[in-house]
């Protein structure tokens, strides 16, 4: 070998000061100690409010989700037309939000505009998820509701045998509701799904180009799929939006006790219920509130977890 | 290719004169060269001289760089690949590809396989196309008990050789490989130089590549590509093409003698 016998072999071991290796360990101490602080908040929300529940779990058991009685008066409590709003305004939300979500970001994700106009665009899409919810909830009152009525009122005559629309719309509504949600949570969707389509890797892309593929049959077949986690992803946060929107639902839903079938008939949401009800409230009537709280906690943790396995078994492949 | 040497082959693909650009930029010039049929030709040449850019011109694989254009002509059995009423989906249909980066989807091996038949809905027993595209990617024997794992779950080199089955199913008439041994090692290199040896019965093989041994192993015809600096950029150009003993052992120009025996590039 042609190294020098001479030449001094170059320290290799770890040259640092005490003070920096200390730095180091308080710096893990440090940013573990706030991820710590993270759970342990979660924790400690969930103690406190089902510790303040417990009397309501008390008295009225799983039959507080069956049952449509709020009466203060006789302090009877029972939350289903509250737990049925969140699920109905939240899943028509979706069923709005979904199909024009990723249909924007599928065109926003490939190269039909020039990077010039498009870039502006999705800022714009990602701005209108920092309208406050009461602007929207105002916006819904004052705009959505009188264009909304006409037009239900005219599926109320033609439709009107389902069931679905099985009511004349008067104002404030389950479908009002649904549709402010489906916006709210529009920019969510299309931006989350953009992001996911845009990182799957150009190389899948040209493979399929290469096959002879159409961009038709790239997008549907292995953007979309690739993109898949993240899309659903996308979706389960824009859910949980949904289902925990206060304000905006608060002041287009009628907050009417009942859990109707027809979408244009009034209804309510467990967080309008809270909205509504917690100034006033006291006693067994708290309890029942954050009882109603717990359920929405719950609901939003098994959709999580649905999507955690849809992703799962889609990702297996 | 325009030989002295006088073989006489059918030529499957045939470009005159390309120019091709990226917006202004003159990226490749005067591309002049046939492809003859069931044959390899290999494009070498330093990095950045155009060979890949020239490859993705044969199955119009440019077209979805915004910027490309191009000039002159390149006709595949006599159709100019770049007339108007050409659809480029129709052409990569009957000239595949092989990429320089294993890139199967993440799918099963099996339908990594039926990708490409199922667009063109394919009609035959989809079973036996994906056994005999397999193994004639010699990888049949390897992933036979598995094809319903995913393919991303094979090694780089059996990707690759997914990546080539993937390619050899949809039947095509010519396959472009763009550097397919760069990520692989030295033994999945040998597998897939193998393989091209038994695929240019059926198919005609162009390949571009960096490693001298395997174009003078691999190949039948070699064009050396280089690249000269101009006031508006690089541009590459075909410095040199012939059979490919010509072009290691008796090539016409120096640039070609200093490439191939090692002295630059």
């Amino acid at each position: 070998m042609a190294v020098s016998p001479n030449r001094e072999l170059e320290p290799m071991k770890r040259d640092r000061t005490p003070f920096a290796r200390n730095l180091d360990t308080a710096f893990v101490w440090l940013t573990g100690g706030f991820a710590g602080l993270i759970a342990l908040l979660l924790i400690a929300i969930a103690v406190r409010v089902g510790v303040d529940a417990s009397p309501a779990m008390a008295k009225f058991g799983l039959g507080f989700l069956f049952e449509s009685r709020w009466n203060p008066v006789t302090d009877v409590y029972s939350a289903f037309p509250q737990i049925y709003g969140t699920l109905v305004s939240s899943f028509l939300a979706l069923f709005l939000a979904v199909p024009i979500g990723l249909g924007v970001a599928i065109f926003l994700s490939e190269d039909f505009i020039p990077a010039k106009i498009q870039r502006p665009v999705v800022f714009l899409i990602e701005l209108l998820a920092a309208i406050p919810s009461v602007v929207y909830g105002l916006w819904g009152i004052f705009v959505l509701i009188p264009i909304l009525r006409d037009l239900g009122k005219g599926i109320h005559q033609s439709l009107g045998w389902l069931p679905l629309f099985s009511t004349s719309p008067s104002g404030p509504g389950m479908y009002v509701a649904g549709i402010i949600l489906g916006i709210m949570i529009l920019p969510i969707i299309t931006a989350i799904a953009r992001d996911a389509l845009v990182a799957v890797p150009i190389e899948l892309r040209q493979a399929a180009y290469g096959l002879g593929a159409t961009r038709w049959e790239t997008i549907l077949q292995i953007i979309v799929p690739a993109a898949f986690s993240g899309i659903v992803g996308g979706i389960m946060l824009a859910l949980g939006r949904a289902m925990g929107e206060t304000m905006a639902v608060t002041m287009v839903i009628g907050n009417a006790n009942k859990a109707n079938i027809s979408l244009f008939d009034q209804g309510s949401t467990v967080s309008s219920l809270l909205a509504n009800q917690f100034a006033e409230a006291s006693g067994l009537q708290v309890a029942s509130l954050m009882y109603a709280a717990i359920v929405l906690f719950v609901l939003t943790l098994i959709v999580n977890i649905l999507a955690q396995v849809v992703v799962k078994r889609v990702n297996r492949i | 290719m325009a030989t002295s040497t006088g073989v006489s082959t059918s030529t499957i693909i045939s470009s005159k004169d390309a120019n091709i650009y990226y917006g202004n930029f003159l990226a490749v010039r005067d591309v002049t060269i046939d492809i003859p049929k069931n044959s390899i030709t290999a494009f070498i040449g330093p990095s950045g001289c155009g060979k890949s850019t020239v490859l993705r011109c044969f199955n119009r694989l440019n077209d979805l760089i915004t910027s490309f254009k191009m000039r002159g002509s390149i006709h595949y059995h006599g159709q100019d690949l770049y007339s108007p009423e050409i659809d480029p989906v129709a052409v990569r249909r009957q000239i595949g590809m092989v990429f320089q980066k294993p890139n199967p989807f993440p799918k099963s091996i099996y339908d990594n396989i039926a990708f490409g038949p199922r667009l063109v809905k394919y009609r035959g027993n989809m079973d036996e196309l994906v056994e005999r595209s397999l193994r004639g990617a010699a990888l049949w024997d390897e992933v036979k008990d598995k094809l319903r794992e995913s393919g991303l779950a094979l090694s780089g080199g059996q990707q690759q050789r997914l990546c080539i089955a993937r390619a050899i199913a949809m039947q095509p008439d010519v396959i472009l490989m763009d550097e397919p041994c760069a990520a692989l090692d030295p033994i999945s290199t040998l597998k897939v130089e193998d393989l091209l040896q038994e695929l240019k019965e059926k198919y005609t093989i162009v390949i571009v590549t960096h490693n001298m041994q395997q174009a003078s192993r691999a190949s039948d015809y070699t064009a050396f590509f280089n690249v000269e600096q101009t006031e508006r950029g690089r541009t590459g150009y075909i410095a040199e093409c012939d059979r490919t003993e010509v072009i290691f052992q008796n090539p016409q120009q120096q640039a070609t003698q200093a490439y191939v025996s090692g002295r630059f590039g």
